[in-house]
């Protein structure tokens, strides 16, 4: 697309094109719900209402109606409806978090991030 | 020589040697696939494989090769309007977000745009990852309150004789437009044709095609 193009584009034209996941964990994160509601954790219909709910909570705190805001949204909706549909609960997700973070804190760089089964390079 | 402790200094110097640090983000979406692996809820082989076919293989292409085979074919086409899963289906194409898919056709009388306006429902299996625009705010609320002026933002001027179809989609039922086949385009294969389908004429963002 050419400058001139571009700049003549109107806000939600100007948006195509754009890359559809910005980051991995965004798309990580999509894979999850659909395959959460693929092995029927949760039906379609409650990602829907749980992802409807998030956006319209985001939108309402003023937060930018952007790709990124959208993921934040994904991740709250994932958070809480395996909090609702599993044995999986907040303190384990804020643990295993801390976990992660610690893993990545004490690898010196360039050596594989390694935390039980998953490793991350 | 001052010994005071600076305390945005030392925050600086520690984000630059953890700069390889995912975002808080990141942090979270690992956290849960851990979690859901260790539980036997997830296979990070399915993970994985769901990341690289969205990103690299799945997209649009697919729908537009709906669309081509109902322009040459008008015994599919009839089975596309009736049943489009079914119809779907026979080119190898269903999944769990084209199990519930209704196709509404473009005529000169007709233009059919579609939205979701509570998320982000989209018949993923057929044109991969919703584009950015469709999951904004501004499309969500706005395509069914003022259609023709957020076609008009995409380049689409539609005549006033022409009625402006909005649908709504939901996780229990998804739309896909069949766009008109343009003008001049008798004779040509269906893969020629199935290049001149855009993916936001299958949304009606777009309307005329060739």
């Amino acid at each position: 697309m050419n400058e001139q193009v571009e700049k003549t584009l109107k806000p939600l034209a100007s948006l195509d094109g754009a890359a559809a996941f910005d980051e991995p964990w965004q798309a990580e994160a999509l894979a999850i719900a659909d395959t959460l509601v693929q092995n029927g954790m949760f039906s379609a219909g409650a990602w829907s209402e749980a992802l409807g709910d998030a956006l319209r909570k985001s939108g309402t705190s003023g937060a930018s109606d952007d790709q990124q805001t959208y993921y934040q949204c994904v991740l709250t909706a994932l958070e809480n409806l395996i909090a609702q549909h599993s044995e999986i609960d907040r303190a384990a997700m804020a643990a295993k978090r801390g976990d992660w973070e610690q893993a990545y804190l004490s690898t010196p760089h360039g050596q594989p991030v390694k935390l039980d089964a998953i490793e991350d390079h | 020589m001052s010994s005071k402790f600076d305390a945005p200094k030392v925050a600086e110097i520690h984000q630059h040697l953890h700069s390889h640090l995912p975002s808080e983000s990141a942090l979270r979406v690992k956290a849960l696939e851990t979690l859901l692996v260790d539980k036997g809820l997830v296979n990070p082989q399915t993970i994985d494989a769901w990341i690289e076919a969205y990103t690299d293989q799945i997209g649009p292409k697919r729908g537009a090769r709906v669309v081509a085979k109902a322009w040459t074919d008008s015994a599919y086409k009839k089975r596309l309007l009736q049943d489009a899963p079914a119809a779907i289906d026979e080119l190898g194409y269903l999944g769990k977000a084209t199990a519930h898919l209704k196709v509404v056709e473009n005529s000169d009388r007709v233009h059919n745009l579609v939205v979701c306006t509570l998320c982000s429902c989209y018949p993923f299996s057929i044109l991969g990852i919703a584009p950015a625009w469709y999951k904004a705010a501004a499309y969500r609320s706005r395509a069914v309150r003022e259609p023709r002026a957020v076609l008009a933002e995409f380049g689409v001027d539609i005549d006033d004789d022409v009625e402006v179809r909005v649908w709504d989609s939901t996780a229990e039922l998804r739309y896909l437009v069949l766009p008109q086949c343009p003008p001049g385009a008798a004779g040509m294969s269906e893969e020629d044709l199935a290049a001149l389908v855009t993916r936001n004429s299958m949304i009606g963002t777009d309307r005329n095609l060739g």
